[in-house]
């Protein structure tokens, strides 16, 4: 077992774990793929929902300090985020699985983590038991030692979730993470996304409305850089009426919102 | 002192038949008294030793290794200062390290070294291969962690570096020339790279790089026989553009933390 220092269990001094205001940010020359949103998001599964496009990817790659905003303000973990001051501190805190993640394809599941770890600076004394640790959460435990490159999509999915969690961060920041997931092994990533987000602030963008349904605690769905609703999975089902288009209530108020008709803009 | 009972021993190995206090008082008995668990394992059915036996056959053979892996601690350690993207570059610096002595052992003396005019570009590959998001599949993944930045730059740097040094060491021994001045080239086309790299992306910041070296030293030498640029004379320019390349890339060290521009 892990032991926990003073550190940890301190309160914490800020109000929200990511806390944006007026949010743009410019991707190229001079398109706005976040253009002007106000977020204020704490500890649970928040399911970052729109058509591609939307700047679902844009909006998570500025909350995982890669990109810097164009405008406005961002304080993640009461920090301010993307100046040009040193976020090595607050980047310890993070984990980050980006959309197409690449690897190196000798590594086995178990040094690719570990690798992981050490760029995160983790202390080295925790890093064999939190990469266990992180592995076995995403049932890799039998894999541990295979090459990536023998295995199945899936599985370097989940790879790539165990070292987006290895550090235990207080902001996990998941990018279409279940693309390549069989259904039981999405339930049980619901399962574990629900886990975590009984203490840390998880942001899942996905374009599959039923994660959403499924696995988080509050919708936030995103058109064109811009936001266009954040509430309950409920209260996205509750937006939509028998004559939208979808096969779900939550289908239905997500085509309401964007403004979808039948046989029309269907891509 | 007394040992368990026949009957309380039948009761026990029929499980679930004694009240709780004396299970648990046979229980104690059982952890001190080597006696009655040889009593107690012949007592068992067949249906016990056939499931322990079958369960120990099992076990048996994965007792004797290692709970986990030995961590290959050299191979961690290497990955710290390179990534695997490397060591293609790693063999052809190598490569045309032994190349350029060939050639030069060949034409022996009647032009300027080879392995002085091809110092320059290659550490420029290398830092290419380290830092190029078509090449680095981890690209993203790196540049979100904490170590990204200034410390990562100079590690991967320090390993691209430390094969050239080798390899103009190695080269200057076989030639018998004095080599220690390719150094200099090839630290400021490394340094250069990132510095450029920061504005442009190190892909551009490469292939121009790469420019540079054909036209200001690879043509002249072709041409007229030899490049002012590559005398040894011309070292403090060659520190010179190496210190404010440094300068460039601490001032801009936060653009290693980001994604570049152009995706």
């Amino acid at each position: 077992m892990r032991a926990v220092d003073a550190a940890e269990v301190a309160p914490a001094t800020y109000g929200w774990e990511i806390q944006a205001q007026g949010l743009k940010v410019r991707v190229g020359r001079n398109r706005m793929a976040v253009d002007g949103i106000d977020l204020a998001l704490g500890p649970g599964v928040h399911g970052l929902l729109g058509p591609n496009g939307a700047g679902k990817t844009t909006l998570i790659r500025t909350l995982a300090t890669v990109l810097r905003p164009t405008n406005g303000s961002l304080a993640l973990l009461g920090e301010s985020a993307g100046g040009r001051l040193d976020q090595r501190g607050l980047r310890r805190r993070i984990g980050y699985l980006p959309q197409t993640f690449g690897y190196y394809k000798r590594f086995t599941v178990r040094e690719f983590v570990e690798y992981l770890a050490w760029l995160k600076e983790m202390p080295k004394p925790e890093v064999p038991g939190a990469v266990q640790r992180a592995i076995e959460r995403v049932g890799l435990a039998d894999r541990a030692d295979d090459k990536l490159k023998t295995l199945s999509g899936g599985m370097i999915r989940r790879a790539g979730i165990a070292q987006a969690i290895v550090n235990d961060p207080a902001i996990l920041l998941l990018d279409e993470p279940t693309a390549g997931l069989d259904p039981a092994q999405r339930l049980r990533f619901r399962e574990l996304l629900q886990e975590i987000g009984r203490d840390a602030c998880v942001v899942v963008s996905t374009h599959l409305v039923e994660d959403v349904a499924a696995a988080c605690s509050d919708v936030i769905l995103f058109s064109a850089g811009k936001l266009v609703f954040q509430g309950t999975p409920d209260d996205l089902a509750a937006a939509g009426g028998a004559s939208d288009v979808g096969d779900s209530p939550i289908e239905r108020g997500y085509s309401a919102l964007l403004g979808h008709e039948q046989g029309k803009d269907s891509w | 002192m007394g040992h368990v009972s026949e009957h309380l021993l039948a009761g026990y190995v029929a499980g679930g038949v004694l009240p709780g206090d004396q299970e648990w008082a046979v229980e104690g008995h059982l952890e001190k008294c080597g006696q009655c668990r040889a009593r107690l394992a012949g007592a068992a059915g067949p249906s016990v030793t056939d499931l322990v036996g079958g369960v120990w056959a099992g076990l048996e053979p994965h007792l004797a290794a290692p709970p986990q892996p030995r961590p290959r601690r050299t191979v961690a350690w290497l990955r710290g200062w390179a990534t695997p993207v490397m060591v293609p570059w790693l063999l052809m610096v190598i490569a045309v390290g032994a190349l350029a002595v060939l050639l030069d052992q060949i034409y022996d003396g009647s032009r300027p070294s080879f392995v002085l005019l091809l110092s320059p570009v290659l550490p420029v590959f290398g830092v290419a291969a380290s830092w190029t998001r078509g090449l680095d599949p981890s690209y993203e993944l790196t540049a979100a962690t904490p170590r990204a930045g200034l410390e990562l730059v100079l590690r991967r740097t320090t390993a691209v570096l430390t094969p050239v040094l080798a390899v103009l060491l190695a080269a200057g021994w076989l030639t018998g020339a004095w080599i220690g001045f390719g150094l200099l080239p090839s630290l400021a086309f490394a340094t250069g790279t990132l510095a450029l790299g920061t504005f442009v992306g190190i892909a551009w910041a490469a292939s121009i790089l790469i420019g540079l070296w054909l036209g200001a030293l690879v043509v002249p030498t072709v041409s007229f026989g030899g490049s002012v640029l590559l005398a040894p004379a011309t070292w403090p320019g060659w520190l010179a553009a190496v210190a404010v390349f440094a300068g460039f890339i601490v001032f801009r060290r936060d653009t290693f933390t980001r994604l570049a521009a152009q995706h």
